[in-house]
Parts: C-alpha cells; sequence; structure tokens
C-alpha cells in the first residue's frame, strides 16, 4: 500500500485543469449556488412527502452546491487514486453507461472478490433518505465512508486518503478552486469533509427525470404506446400493486420492505435492514429502489437474484413468501399476495418500466485525471466487455 | 403468520387494560347537571374549516369545473376513447348499459357521470378478469352514477388527484377496495353503496381534508377505513355486517407515518359480524368478527353521537400496533392511539360473541361478554363522556372530556379547491429551459445542441420562432445532430421556455 503514496503523485504530470464555472444539466446557478430545475417543481405534494400520481412535486433533495463543487466530485469520483492501491474508483461500481450500477450481482471489491451486494444506481440519489440497501446511512458523506474504507472495497483510510490527495499539487489546485475561502492560508490541506462534499455535490447532480414517462405525466397522451399504457395501468392496478411501493414521481417511497426475494443459489440468507436498524420484524427487508433507468441496472435485488426484469417482475406473482427459505418466518409485506398477473401483463410491465429511462443528463468521464492516473472504470479484467454505447467523455 | 403469538399478546394487552381499568371497586353511578357550558371543539387545522362554515359559506359546495364540452358515450362504445377525446372542463355522460374495460383518467377536471334511465344505471363489468374499473391522477375529478363490479382491483382508485368527488355509485362484488383515494387532498365520498370487498369498502388512504358520508357500506371485511390521514370526516354513513365497521389506522411503513383528526359521526355502525374474508398477510385479516369501531394507533380521533349495536366483539376498540402482529414495525410511526375522545354514543347489545381472540382475552379477566369500549393500551390522555353508561375495559386513565359536542366542524373539507400548482415556482419556462432544454443546450459551451448564446442571437425577439422550431424541428447545422422534436411540451410550455431561453443571461461565476 505504501508504495502508491510514494509512486502515484510522480505518474504522468497532469495538464493543468480548471473547474466548470457552469452548472450541470438541471440545475439554474443562483447567487454562486446550483439550483434543482424540473417541471416537477409545478406541482404539490401532500405532506410535502414527494410521493403521489403523475402530477406530484418532487421528495426533499440535496442541491445549492457550487459548480467548482460539483466538478471536482466528477474528478474524484472517476479517479481510482482514491483508492487504497489504486486499483477502483467510485465509477467503478458506479459506471455512468450502466446506469450507474455496474451490470453485477454483486459487486467486486479492489480484491476482485464479489461483495454482499450489488451496487445500486447513482441516478436521483439527491432524493434518496437513506442510502445502502439496508438504509444504514442517513446522508451521502456518511454513505461514502462505506466503500472508501471497507477492506473489501476501496481500501483506504481516512489518513491515507488525505495524504494522498494533499500529495498532488493539482488536487489541492482543484480543492483551492472550490473552496478559496478554506486554502487562502499556505499550506493549507485539504480536509475530509471538503472530500465528502465535493463526490456528494456530483452524485446529487446525477438527475433523471425526462423520461418518456414523464413527457406523459406532464400531459402528452402520446408519450406513450398503447402497450406501455397498458403497462402503466398494471403497475398502478391494485392487483399487481407496484406504485403503492415504487410511487411516482421518483418510482420509491423511500420505505424499507420485507418481500421475501430470494439469494443467488448457495448464497446465505441476508437478513438486511434489520440488523443496522435493531428492529427483528425487519429481518429481510431492503429499502424500496428507486425504478427510474431501472432498464439499465441488471440483474435485479439486492444480491442480483433476477437476470432481467421480466424475472424480478414475474417474482411478484409466485405467491406471498415463496421464495421464503425454510425455518425464516418474515413479516412479510401486506402488499406481496398472489396477484395472478398473465404473462402478457408481465410483459406490460417490463414495456412500461422501458419507459422510465432517461440519461439526458449524463455527466461525461474526464478526459484526465488529476492524478495523472486513467480511468479505470471500464477495464475489461474487472466487468468483462464495456457496452458499445460508452459514456461521452470531455473533449 | 404466527397466530399463537398474536392471540397472547392481545390476552397481555387486554388483561393490562383490565388491571387499569378494573382494580378496586366500581363506583356508584354520579349523576351530574352541568353548570356551565362546555368548551367548544378545537382541533389542528379544524380553524380554517370552521371559520367558513360561519361565514356562511356551504358546507361540502366543491364542484368539478366545467367548460360546456359534453362526450356521450353509448352502450358499445368505449368509456376511455371518451376520456382521450376530452379536454379538462368536460362532462363525460354514460349512457346505461354493460361497459367491460379499465377506466383511466390522467387528466384534470373531468367529471365522469353515468346517465340513470328508470333505474337502469351504466355498468362496468370487470368479469373477473380486470383489474381496476375507475384509476384517476387528475385533480378535479368526479365519478358518479356509476354500477360497478367483478373487478380484481379497485372499483374507483385516486393516485394523487386533489379536489375529487366520489358520489352515487353501486359497487359490488368487487376486489380489494371499493373506493380508494389515495395520496390526494380535500376530496368527498358520498352516498355510494358498497358491499362484498375483501378489504375496505371504503378506504382514505393517505389523504387530506376528506369527507366520507351518507354512505351504505355492507358484507365487507372492513366498512369504512381512513388510514395514515388528517381531516378527515366519518359522517352519517350506514354500516352494517361487515367484519369491522369504521376504521382510523396508522398502517406502519408507509411514506406518510401520521393519522389524526378523525371525526367518526352520527353513524349507524350496526351487527358487523360478517366473517372475516380478507388476504392472507393483509393487516384488516386481523379484525376480529364483531368489531364495531377500531382505531389503531391514530390520534385525536372523536367517536360521537353513534349508534353502535350488536357488534359481537367489541364496540369501540382503541389499540396500538400488536393488533397487526403480521406487519413489521416501523422505527418511524408512533403506534399509540393518542387523546381519544369519546363523546356520547348510543351503544347497546356489544360483545355477546367474541371473537376467538377477543374471547381467549376476556377469558384471562374471567369475563365471556365482550365490551362496548376496550383501550388495550390504557391511555392515560383520552376522555369520555357519561362512562358509566358503558361496559369498559382499559378506561380507567380517561378523564371527562372539555366539550361535547363538535357540531362546529361541520366538514373537514377546505373552503376552497387546492390550487393546482405548487407555490414554490411559478416560473414554468425557466423550469421547462432547465429542466428539459438543458439536457442539450448549455449557456455558452457546446453540448449536443448549439449553445443558448447563439441561439439569443439568432432568434434575438422571436420566441415564438424558436417554439415552433422544436415542435417540428429540421436538420439545420451539419455539425450538430438533428434536434429531436419537443411536441410533448404543450404549446405555452414551449413558449415559455423559448421567451426564459432568450432573457437567460448567466451569471458570472463568484
Amino acid at each position: 500500500m505504501a508504495c502508491c503514496l510514494l509512486v502515484l503523485p510522480l505518474a504522468v504530470r497532469a495538464n493543468a485543469i480548471t473547474l466548470s464555472d457552469s452548472c450541470p444539466a438541471g440545475f439554474e446557478l443562483t447567487r454562486g449556488q446550483c439550483k434543482l430545475r424540473s417541471l416537477y417543481q409545478l406541482y404539490p405534494s401532500l405532506e410535502d412527502a414527494g410521493v403521489g400520481g403523475l402530477k406530484t412535486g418532487l421528495p426533499a433533495y440535496r442541491d445549492g452546491f457550487s459548480p467548482q463543487q460539483i466538478d471536482l466530485g466528477r474528478y474524484l469520483f472517476f479517479d481510482p487514486v482514491l483508492s487504497a492501491d489504486g486499483s477502483v474508483s467510485c465509477a467503478s461500481c458506479h459506471q455512468p453507461e450502466r446506469g450507474f450500477a455496474d451490470g453485477l450481482g454483486r459487486s467486486l471489491g479492489a480484491s476482485g472478490e464479489p461483495l454482499r451486494r450489488s451496487a445500486p444506481s447513482l441516478w436521483n440519489v439527491a432524493f434518496q433518505q437513506r442510502l445502502f440497501w439496508d438504509a444504514r446511512a442517513s446522508s451521502l458523506e456518511e454513505q461514502m465512508t462505506g466503500p472508501l474504507y471497507d477492506q473489501h472495497e476501496m481500501a483506504t483510510s481516512p489518513e491515507q486518503l488525505l495524504a494522498t490527495l494533499n500529495g498532488i499539487p493539482q488536487y489541492r489546485e482543484l480543492f483551492s478552486q472550490a473552496w478559496p475561502q478554506d486554502f487562502q492560508a499556505p499550506g493549507a490541506q485539504i480536509r475530509l469533509d471538503h472530500v465528502y462534499l465535493a463526490i456528494a455535490a456530483f452524485e446529487a447532480s446525477l438527475i433523471s427525470l425526462n423520461s418518456r414517462y414523464d413527457q406523459y405525466a406532464h400531459g402528452y397522451a402520446d408519450a406513450l404506446t398503447g402497450p406501455e399504457k397498458e403497462g402503466l395501468n398494471v403497475f398502478r392496478s391494485f392487483v399487481a400493486r407496484c406504485a403503492e411501493c415504487h410511487t411516482p414521481p421518483l418510482f420509491t417511497n423511500q420505505q424499507i420492505a420485507v418481500i421475501g426475494t430470494p439469494e443467488p443459489e448457495g448464497l446465505p440468507f441476508d437478513a438486511g435492514a434489520s440488523e443496522p436498524l435493531g428492529e427483528p420484524t425487519l429481518r429481510g427487508g431492503f429499502k424500496v429502489p428507486s425504478l427510474r433507468n431501472i432498464e439499465l441496472t441488471a440483474p435485479y435485488m439486492h444480491s442480483g437474484r433476477f437476470a432481467t426484469l421480466r424475472e424480478a417482475a414475474a417474482f411478484y406473482t409466485g405467491g406471498r413468501g415463496h421464495a421464503v427459505p425454510e425455518g425464516e418466518n418474515l413479516k412479510i409485506h401486506w402488499h406481496i399476495w398472489e396477484p395472478n398477473l398473465s404473462d402478457e401483463e408481465l410483459d406490460r410491465l417490463v414495456d412500461f418500466l422501458a419507459t422510465l429511462t432517461d440519461e439526458s443528463f449524463k455527466p461525461r468521464v474526464p478526459a484526465e485525471l488529476p492524478s495523472g492516473m486513467q480511468p479505470v472504470h471500464n477495464e475489461f479484467a474487472r466487468q468483462g466487455v464495456p457496452p458499445e454505447d460508452g459514456a461521452p467523455i470531455d473533449e | 403468520m404466527n397466530k399463537a403469538t398474536m392471540i397472547i399478546g392481545a390476552v397481555v394487552l387486554l388483561a393490562g387494560g383490565y388491571f387499569v381499568g378494573k382494580s378496586g371497586q366500581k363506583p356508584a353511578t354520579v349523576i351530574k347537571v352541568d353548570s356551565e357550558p362546555k368548551a367548544a371543539f378545537t382541533s389542528s387545522g379544524a380553524e380554517e374549516v370552521a371559520a367558513a362554515t360561519t361565514q356562511g359559506a356551504l358546507v361540502r359546495s366543491l364542484v368539478t369545473p366545467t367548460s360546456g364540452e359534453l362526450i356521450i358515450v353509448s352502450e358499445g362504445e368505449s368509456i376511455q376513447d371518451a376520456v382521450v377525446a376530452a379536454s379538462p372542463g368536460a362532462v363525460i355522460k354514460v349512457m346505461p348499459g354493460v361497459y367491460k374495460e379499465t377506466v383511466y383518467i390522467d387528466k384534470d377536471n373531468i367529471t365522469l357521470s353515468g346517465v340513470i334511465e328508470e333505474g337502469r344505471y351504466p355498468v362496468l363489468e370487470g368479469e373477473g378478469l380486470r383489474n381496476d374499473a375507475v384509476l384517476y391522477s387528475g385533480n378535479g375529478v368526479t365519478v358518479e352514477n356509476l354500477y360497478i363490479t367483478h373487478y380484481k382491483g379497485n372499483g374507483i382508485m385516486g393516485q394523487a388527484g386533489n379536489n375529487f368527488i366520489i358520489r352515487n355509485n353501486f359497487i359490488v362484488d368487487t376486489g380489494i377496495y371499493g373506493i380508494f383515494p389515495q395520496l390526494g387532498k380535500n376530496g368527498i365520498v358520498s352516498h355510494n353503496i358498497v358491499s362484498g370487498i375483501e378489504d375496505a369498502a371504503i378506504y382514505v388512504g393517505m389523504s387530506d381534508n376528506v369527507d366520507v358520508v351518507f354512505n351504505q357500506v355492507f358484507e365487507s371485511v372492513a366498512g369504512i377505513e381512513i388510514e395514515n390521514s388528517r381531516h378527515a370526516l366519518v359522517e352519517a354513513n350506514f354500516v352494517y355486517n361487515n367484519t369491522g365497521g369504521i376504521l382510523a389506522f396508522i398502517t406502519p411503513g408507509l411514506p406518510i407515518k401520521t393519522c389524526g383528526d378523525v371525526l367518526i359521526r352520527n353513524n349507524f355502525i350496526v351487527d358487523n359480524n360478517h366473517e372475516n374474508f380478507a388476504i392472507e398477510g393483509s393487516l384488516v385479516s386481523n379484525i376480529p368478527v364483531g368489531t364495531g369501531v377500531l382505531v389503531m394507533a391514530c390520534d385525536d380521533v372523536v367517536v360521537e353521537g353513534n349508534i353502535i349495536t350488536g357488534n359481537d366483539s367489541v364496540g369501540i376498540t382503541l389499540t396500538d400496533f400488536s393488533l397487526a402482529g403480521n406487519a413489521a414495525n416501523d422505527p418511524e410511526s408512533e403506534p399509540n392511539p393518542n387523546r381519544p375522545r369519546i363523546l356520547n354514543n348510543i351503544m347497546r347489545d356489544n360483545g355477546n360473541d367474541p371473537a376467538p381472540v377477543v374471547r381467549a382475552a376476556l377469558a384471562a379477566m374471567l369475563e365471556s361478554t365482550g365490551p362496548d369500549i376496550v383501550d388495550t393500551v390504557g391511555m392515560d390522555d383520552g376522555c369520555i363522556l357519561n362512562p358509566e353508561r358503558y361496559r369498559t375495559i382499559g378506561l380507567g386513565k380517561y378523564t371527562e372530556c372539555e366539550f361535547s359536542t363538535t357540531a362546529n366542524v361541520a366538514s373537514y373539507m377546505l373552503p376552497e379547491p387546492v390550487p393546482g400548482r405548487s407555490m414554490e415556482d411559478l416560473d414554468k419556462g425557466k423550469l421547462a429551459y432547465y429542466g428539459v432544454c438543458a439536457g442539450c443546450h448549455a449557456y455558452s459551451a457546446r453540448m449536443i445542441g448549439p449553445p443558448t448564446q447563439i441561439i439569443q442571437a439568432l432568434y434575438m425577439d422571436n420566441p415564438q420562432g424558436i417554439a415552433d422550431y422544436a415542435a417540428n424541428p429540421v436538420k439545420k447545422r451539419p455539425d450538430y445532430p438533428e434536434m429531436p422534436p419537443q411536441s410533448h411540451l404543450d404549446e405555452e410550455t414551449r413558449l415559455a421556455a423559448a421567451e426564459y431561453m432568450l432573457r437567460v443571461k448567466e451569471a458570472a461565476a463568484p
């Protein structure tokens, strides 16, 4: 590990980078802050909870970061220098071209071993009140200390992270662009809260609210085809009941639900949220994931048991508790029942889910990283062949 | 589910209530004559409603705005086709006949109204095949005069529509919920006749300011259920032969976690002794047969002026989540039925044949007849008038209510309809520019489309030109991809976005 501290700053010297002074798409620059703008802000929502129907306002969200903080976060997000051995970046498990997930049932850590659960998509993470499948973190800053310091993931430490970044002049320059007031004194150091805030700022800029579904919701009836509208009606019907937990406009109600999905063959039962929350009745419970861009993030469920959306949808018609291991007595959610959906209804559900795809605000991958390292998130050895439709790269 | 655990839990709780309520000798009935008038009823949020009524406004005067557009649907035609053709403000009149479809209304201010001829209604027939009869998400929707039967899901279901009116419908043998407005604000459910429902016949879920009045509800598992809602009036309904009559609930694990200010007033809640035929795992599968009124975790519930008779387990039950033993707990939901208020009610013949779970609890107290009122928690912030009239368990800490009537709250509906827009930011052009256009157009940098600055120079004072081009773009610049049509934005929004695009000046970074 110590080798990297010495070697990395000596790697190819990057060209000077200037952080962007414009907000990412979807944000208005006002008084130095990037504020989210969306047609959904036209609509009210009951008790300001941000759950409802088509024309319902958004849940509470994070915004108000400066353009420079967001752009700095983008560099950090893609830079493998944040990991102990320089082998992985945040983007390794949250790849822009895979819906900010990684296409794996269980993500791979720095060692290449599968981790316990799958990497969730980061699209619209600005709206998430609780992070991780088991809801154990309540802010993006808290969340990222998980993978950064987990010995199976990026495996660094706060000391190593700060030493690495402070050892790279380019990063010291960029942090001073993002926090000029904190870097006036000579010898001012990059702090952990700077690092966390910058990455949070970038993550919170990943907004996806312009799908064809959204065009339909805002009033354009022809945005969806006939079969997709049928799918919407199955989705929100009280037979399938999908919308009761995957509630518009974010397609999650952000609650924890015990639904009893199976693990991949041979894996032990995952107790989920009951452990961090100390609530035994939530055994097997997980945070309801948003379904936006869900088409892009197969395989599905917390450990990737279902390869396709069709299989994931079919789980819900398999019968209440049908996949619960023997000996487990779970408090299965009341909306899990036997809706007896037909094959055609399942097909229509999949049709509808694909209308929730929108990557129009996809950020660019930095062409050069401040560390001088190369982005690693598309490396063949880790993930197999990357999708042909790669992410746009800075020009 | 683990039934044994649930029964034991209930026994312990009821026994606890017994201990609270019956320790010591029963005092002699005290006969009192009030020397001073009692205080007026108050509840949070009632002021606005009460003020409007005292100013002479009509109670429940909500109407769906109409434009004069009329669409008539006759047997053999599709109601949904009429909805597709309708503009906001249209009245769709459905002639008597049989209609086999799901109707979904994703528009505002639509009146869907059956025409009744010599007692013949238009029938929405689900044939046991279709999911829901009527779904709406628009604001200001009226659904009236329909006969709905044999759907698998819900009869009439709202998702977030405000200012709704659901009245004068028959809903018979239809799936999970008969009438289910959810996540809506300001509405009325009145004069419906609902029966044969596997969960709640009328279910107000996660909503605010709803009146449920003058309905006839029977042979369902739950008659009328107010769940995770605030400011609901349940008045003058005839609720009989359900498993449970009227319920005010918090369901744990929902995103809106409170229930409160529910008035259950002047209803007939009679002989609710129907077998529980709820779906396994549902919350209402826990309701003991013979339950009149059930308050679970809902706060500030007032029970006033009801006739509650012949319910074989208990007349009024106040309880916490221990009744919902088959659901996971929600650490964020407060489980107690805080500040229950029981004013004068007529109660008789309740508890004559308690359900097994209630019977087991009573047996632990050497009782065999269910009480008129039980509080299984033993709340210490409740109040009751004339407690000596009833057989009660667990009310030992209740005090005398400071008010004797809620007559000053004629309705919990709002005096004015909820506005269609949020007040947060009404510049639609700006929201569309940043929320949609900015995906391709940055202010000064080249993205997928040309920079806004270049467009400003080109169009100057011609926003209509931008709006028209955006609706039907053609390939203009060899070095840029062709623009995708933005006709999904309506004309007004396109023009507003174009106007904003021409006037936006990106502030220099500090």
